[in-house]
């Protein structure tokens, strides 16, 4: 042995350290690769021998080279050797590295958590923060159950040090099992006032990370917090809670009027900036949350402006762009406050820091208004010639875009502007941003009728230039507009001034040379420029001319009909054989023009993005139906009636359209034209569009075609942006104008009549003021005939936060605990103290619950009923209906909230239905197992989720005899599916001991595990209680035989279920249905629901009137959704499961509960 | 929450990477290396605070950083910390780590990685900030190397001799090259004690 020893430390002495790695991978820069891979192999060598020491060594070596790297994942195993190791230091190393490279998909990780319990529950305080440590990093769902009963102890810990640490690591414990908050929340909260400042703020620290995610439920916390905030010296602290407030003022306004006094008590008096920048966010978010306008509150507004303006102002670059930061969150309430800072927004647009620019850029966004906005545009544009990077180049193109366009171009008032910005924009070099330009082309070009003239102008001049545009191979991304470009100059070639010439230049050789889906929509869109030519020269007769483009297209096509891009090539030979077809025509002198234009009959307009999922599904369509009959299966389970579940509308059957004849088309769109005329929704076209326009002065005087050579990169003929800021004032102050004379006249006229209203003639442009110059018609986007109203909100379902969000203010219930380990033979028999708990004293704690439910359930009605109150009273039809629809989904949510924990849900239907008016019987799930004169056995059957095909039975044990029993022992006849657990040793014919012996009258509890192998098929097992009963004559052995009936129902665990979670689950498509029915009931739906909550563990997802789904889970983890629907004196239940002979059993046995009611 | 922290030097060289959500090590080299590419091209007299949105989590991620003489400190963070607290958590570690290593230089950094993460978990815990009052960091972790020295340390008397021997041959390491002035302190913040 001591041989070995001295043995093992010359071996050391032979090994390198991390510092001699360090030095070695130093001195091999050429060969770093090779002479790490050597290191490695030595590592292993190292790691092979019984020596923790060497071991940990080599562990930390290759700690090392995980930061370089290098996957070290292949030493999990060895990693968790030296965890498990005695002495600190070795302890220590293997915890960093499995810190550095355990994740939730290191199959080892499972056989750490013993190892951790024994860490976490050393005697020596820094075993157990390194166990802590270390466990924060790796935490998996799996060790979070096991250990957050042992974490949740060291909460209350001794040492302050091992305290902290434990309040910290709960919020991970939390993430990954979410069950362990309710039961872990009040010690949290009490760790609030724990006396180490370091413990406390470890609690806040956790609250508020919880309370980001879900802050109304911490909202009860908020006296607390309060009282923290003004007694708390701590800066970290303090930060922490009022960023707090600040996620909680938005749910409760009253809170926020609280805090305004206290926050600028402590804006003034702070000198620390993290607080006081901290301070002022939050007073923003209180005043954001109250009503604004309120006088008091101006002035708290006026404060944080003004120490924002310090911010900004100062010359430290971290408060400059954190008080930037800030100002944008005012900016969104009290843009007025923030506008009157535009000079110094601006002159952080010019900063030599890019972080400080893109904020002031963001802030821009929201001071933009329809009198400044050519102004900044302006600036920005001067800045988009300035900007070096392409990256701060772009952004800058975006905001630009994204300043204009935003709430549907409100601030643009002239489009004639905002097209030749956009063709500007198009000769940014190497901007990745092409499609954007493109797509506002597009839209303003769709959706502004008016601006379709000049539009098309420009981008015919566009596609004239095009070799500008697409020549240098850079600039490939801009090239995306000339797509724009072709397709407006096509769809609305009626307006151009000379199609022939776009017509040539689209089809000129170097087309070929851009990418294929812009030489498609060329191609497209030459044949509608063709039509128009086609037209022009048949009005005026020149059939010639028509025939020469003709030869032109026939001459030009056949270069895009060898295009390697198949759609262009598919596209270019169709047309090509269309034009030829009418060249033939045309050689007879026949008019073709008519026909030609018809292919391109009708507007586009734009549609939705959501339009297609809003389609509603029309009265008497049937999407589940077959078109034609399927194939007959010869299986039963087909025969099953159809569907009823929702989410078979989303299964894209759709019936096939019967081919439409031209006149059939004709008719519907003349019918779609007078509904849209009769709807006062639908913003029709302008009837003479033409005439507006001429309305905007001086555009005549813009020179058309202005080639200017000597500045390749100017595309020409385009009037540049600045004229437009001009002659936009110019025809402002025309306007003020005028409205000044008509507002004159207006007065003379109404003193004549003898008026004597009060006229403000105080003269101030306000936006309102400014008319747009052409009449803009923005055409809204189409949404189908009466569609959905949307109610989902897309809500992330894999948010790692959502399963937090859990009513904390609920009382705990019993069942809520964190599991505890246990020894394997505590899983029998149970000690009868613990056991004891008398039926009576549960009882009163679900009466207690049962008036707090009722109570709240009154609160909420009352609160129902105000909201119809008001609902009555607002007159507005739009804004009755948004209501109507806001109370529904709070009532909706209300009430999924109220179903989250699971043990409420088999006595909440109960309580509904008592407040129906109709009572209901006591439930009792324990039903007779066996009697005699001694004894009555009355059992129940349990599954928890924990221990999967494991089921747990109790069984009451009632003594009616005068005798005294004792060593009771129950035994069962195993079957192959279902065994009883036994101790440990015990052959399968030993009888298991009742823990407890049985004065007369008394009963008490035992309970028995029972591990099953399918849950498919209900079970019975046969067993026997044999007992000595002992009296003043003696005591007899006596038996009783009784026969165990586990139902499928037994096997199921009531499990909530959002009803986002069980629309999914229905979709998925692999659960197969059965259903039945149960004529002549007569109890109330209410406690039919209530009576499946309770005997077959079901929950309700979702209740409409007689309709209602349910959802429970299996001990093996299958899913089980119903539908029971209450027709006239009969009940359908429709169910869905992963397993049909689960299903089939379960609906039976629920056939046989329902038929009892 | 803090999602990651990297120490690297003015030539992208990791010297300490501690991640708090699981990253393949690939990416968090390529994290490594862009967020140095994203530091490195700013001034030292701009401000502390990158977007870095697209490198970890979202948008709602922010990179603060803090260059002393060869190191770059990079802390990634989400929207519930405080900008400029987190600042003088960078400042609370750095000076942390010159009372350990007393006038703490680079080398200390390369040569004991592992020290450097025992002193960071003493910090900063799975994401969350530990603890902020310096004395108190100080006092755990000279606890923790007492009782690594009474249970005789990692490298044993034989294996520290042989050590000495092999350092011998080598060039002489260049010692105490001071990372320059480590009290740059944010004006105007008091010290979180």
């Amino acid at each position: 042995m001591a041989l070995k020893m001295v043995k093992g430390s010359i071996d050391r002495m032979f090994d390198k350290n991390l510092q001699d790695l360090v030095r070695g991978i130093r001195n091999h820069k050429e060969d770093e690769a090779k002479y790490i891979s050597q290191c490695i192999d030595e590592i292993k060598q190292e790691l092979k021998q019984d020596n923790i020491a060497v071991k940990a060594n080599a562990v930390c070596k290759l700690t090392y080279l995980q930061m370089l790297g290098y996957d070290i994942s292949w030493a999990a195993f060895n990693i968790i050797e030296v965890m498990s190791a005695s002495k600190f230091t070795f302890k220590r190393i293997g915890y960093l590295a499995a810190s550095q490279c355990f994740h939730e998909g290191t199959d080892v990780i499972m056989l750490t958590t013993n190892q951790i319990r024994k860490d976490l529950s050393s005697p020596s305080q820094y075993d157990t923060g390194v166990a802590l440590t270390g466990l924060a990093c790796f935490v998996t769902p799996d060790l979070a159950r096991d250990l957050a009963n042992d974490i949740m102890t060291l909460m209350s810990h001794t040492k302050p040090y091992i305290r902290k640490k434990a309040v910290l690591i709960m919020y991970k414990v939390f993430l990954k099992y979410p069950e362990s908050l309710r039961p872990a929340f009040p010690r949290l909260k009490e760790k609030l006032e724990d006396p180490d400042p370091g413990v406390q703020s470890a609690a806040v620290n956790v609250i508020c990370e919880l309370a980001r995610r879900n802050p109304k439920n911490y909202l009860s916390l908020a006296p607390l917090f309060f009282k923290l905030m003004t007694s708390s010296t701590n800066n970290w602290v303090l930060i922490k809670i009022i960023k707090l407030f600040g996620a909680l003022t938005p749910l409760e306004p009253r809170l926020g009027k609280k805090l305004i006094e206290p926050l600028t008590n402590l804006i003034h008096s702070t000198s620390a900036m993290s607080l006081l920048y901290e301070c002022v966010n939050t007073v923003i978010a209180v005043l954001i949350s109250l009503s604004s306008g309120m006088p008091n509150h101006s002035a708290s507004i006026q404060l944080c402006v003004q120490k924002l303006r310090i911010l900004i102002e100062d010359s430290d670059q971290n408060l400059k762009y954190l008080g930037l930061l800030a100002m944008s969150k005012i900016l969104k309430t009290h843009p007025k406050s923030v506008q009157s800072h535009k000079d110094l927004i601006l002159q952080c647009l010019d900063d030599k820091d890019e972080s400080i620019r893109l904020r002031a850029l963001d802030l821009l966004y929201g001071m933009v208004s329809k009198k400044n906005l050519m102004e900044i545009v302006k600036k920005l544009m001067t800045h988009v010639d300035k900007a070096e990077g392409t990256t701060y180049r772009d952004e800058l193109l975006t905001k630009i875009i994204d300043i204009c366009s935003q709430s549907n171009y409100q601030y643009i008032t002239n489009f004639e502007w905002y097209i030749s910005i956009l063709v500007e924009l198009t000769r940014l070099e190497g901007t990745r941003h092409g499609h954007l330009i493109a797509a506002q082309m597009l839209d303003v070009a769709i959706r502004v009728k008016a601006i379709r003239k000049f539009a098309v102008s420009q981008m015919s001049a566009l596609l004239d230039s095009a070799h500008l545009v697409a020549s240098n191979t850079q600039r490939n991304g801009i090239c995306e507009v000339l797509y724009a470009a072709a397709w407006i100059c096509g769809e609305f070639s009626e307006h151009l001034q000379e199609p022939q010439l776009t017509l040539e230049a689209m089809l000129r050789p170097k087309v070929t040379t851009l990418p294929g889906h812009i030489q498609a929509v060329y191609v497209q869109n030459v044949l509608k420029l063709y039509a128009a030519v086609l037209q022009q020269r048949e009005r005026t007769g020149t059939l010639q001319a028509a025939q020469a483009a003709t030869q032109l297209l026939v001459d030009r096509l056949p270069q895009f009909v060898q295009s390697a891009d198949l759609e262009v090539q598919e596209r270019a030979s169709c047309i090509l054989q269309l034009v030829k077809y009418i060249q033939k025509l045309q050689a007879k002198d026949v008019p073709v023009a008519e026909e030609v234009s018809a292919l391109f009959a009708g507007e586009l307009n734009p549609v939705a993005p959501k339009a297609q999922k809003k389609v509603p599904v029309p009265e008497g369509l049937d999407l589940d139906a077959w078109i034609n009959e399927p194939p007959s299966d010869s299986e039963s389970e087909d025969e099953a009636p159809k569907a009823i579940f929702h989410e078979d509308e989303q299964k894209p059957t759709r019936p096939r359209q019967p081919e439409v004849d031209e006149e059939e088309l004709a008719r519907r769109r003349e019918a779609r034209k007078q509904e849209q005329a009769n709807n006062p929704f639908y913003i029709k076209s302008s009837p003479s569009p033409q005439k507006r326009y001429q309305d905007a002065p001086g555009v005549e005087h813009i020179p058309v075609v202005q080639i200017d050579l000597s500045v390749p990169l100017k595309v020409p003929g385009m009037p540049a942006s600045d004229q437009y800021v001009k002659l936009e004032q110019e025809r402002r102050h025309r306007q003020r104008l005028e409205k000044d004379r008509k507002r004159k006249k207006q007065r003379k006229e109404k003193r004549r009549e003898g008026h004597h209203r009060r006229h403000s003639s105080l003269h101030t442009e306000s936006d309102e003021d400014i008319a747009p110059a052409q009449q803009v018609d923005i055409v809204t986007e189409e949404m189908p005939e009466n569609a959905l109203p949307s109610d989902e909100d897309d809500k992330d379902p894999n948010d790692p936060y959502r399963a937090l969000d859990i009513d904390l203010d609920k009382p705990l219930a019993d069942s809520e605990k964190l599991p505890v380990q246990k020894h394997r033979n505590a899983e029998s028999p149970q000690s009868p103290d613990k056991e004891a708990v008398p039926g009576a004293e549960k009882k009163s704690k679900k009466l207690k619950k049962k008036d707090t439910k009722q109570h709240r359930e009154k609160e909420r009605r009352k609160g129902k009923g105000k909201g119809k109150g008001k609902k009555k009273s607002s007159k507005h039809k739009k804004k009755k209906h948004k209501k109507e629809k806001e109370e529904e989904a709070k009532d909706k949510r209300k009430a999924r909230r109220r179903k989250a924990p699971s043990e409420e849900v088999a006595e909440e239907p109960v309580h509904n239905g008592t407040l129906d008016g109709e009572p209901l019987p006591p439930l009792s799930s324990y039903c007779l197992l066996a009697e005699d004169t001694y004894i009555k056995m009355t059992y129940d059957v349990q599954s928890s989720l924990q221990k999967d095909s494991q089921v747990t039975v109790s069984v009451i044990l009632e003594n009616l005899s005068r005798s005294f029993l004792k060593s009771m022992e129950l035994n069962v006849l195993d079957s192959l599916n279902t065994k009883m657990a036994r101790p440990e040793g015990a052959s399968v014919h030993d009888g298991v001991p009742v823990p407890f012996q049985l004065p007369p009258g008394v009963s008490n509890e035992a309970q028995f595990v029972f591990t099953v192998q399918s849950i498919a098929m209900a079970q019975k097992l046969k067993g026997t209680l044999s007992f000595i009963a002992k009296n003043d004559q003696g005591s007899t052995h006596e038996k009783l035989d009784f026969k165990l009936h586990f139902s499928c129902s037994s096997y199921l665990i009531t499990t909530p279920c959002s009803s986002d979670a069980f629309a999914k689950l229905l979709e998925s498509g692999d659960l197969s249905m059965s259903s039945i029915r149960v004529g002549s009931i007569t109890t109330s739906f209410q406690n039919l629901l209530a009576k499946i909550c309770f005997h077959h563990h079901f929950s309700v997802v979702e209740r409409v009137d007689s309709c209602a789904s349910m959802y429970s889970r299996s001990v093996q983890g299958h899913h089980i959704c119903l539908l029971v629907k209450q027709g006239e004196n009969s009940v359908s239940v429709d169910g869905k499961c992963s397993d049909p002979t689960l299903l089939s059993n379960l609906l039976d046995e629920m056939k046989v509960t329902l038929a009892q009611c | 929450m803090i999602q990651a922290i990297l120490v690297f030097n003015n030539h992208g060289k990791p010297r300490l990477v501690r991640f708090y959500q699981h990253f393949p090590e690939e990416i968090q080299q390529q994290i490594v290396r862009e967020t140095f590419h994203l530091v490195l091209k700013r001034d030292d007299n701009i401000c502390n605070f990158l977007e870095g949105g697209s490198l970890i989590g979202g948008s709602d991620y922010k990179l603060i950083y803090r260059h002393y003489a060869t190191l770059y400190f990079v802390f990634c963070v989400d929207s519930s910390e405080s900008e400029l607290g987190i600042l003088d958590l960078i400042q609370v570690f750095v000076e942390t780590l010159d009372k350990c290593f007393e006038n703490v230089c680079e080398l200390d950094l390369i040569f004991h990685m592992d020290k450097v993460h025992y002193i960071l978990q003493e910090v900063v815990m799975g994401g969350m900030v530990l603890e902020t009052n310096m004395n108190e960091i100080v006092a755990q972790i000279e606890a923790q190397n007492r009782l690594e020295k009474s249970e005789g340390g990692l490298s044993a008397a034989p294996a520290r001799a042989v050590s000495a021997v092999k350092n011998i041959n080598l060039p002489e390491i260049p010692r105490n090259i001071n990372i320059g002035d480590l009290n740059i302190k944010v004006p105007n913040l008091s010290q979180f004690v």
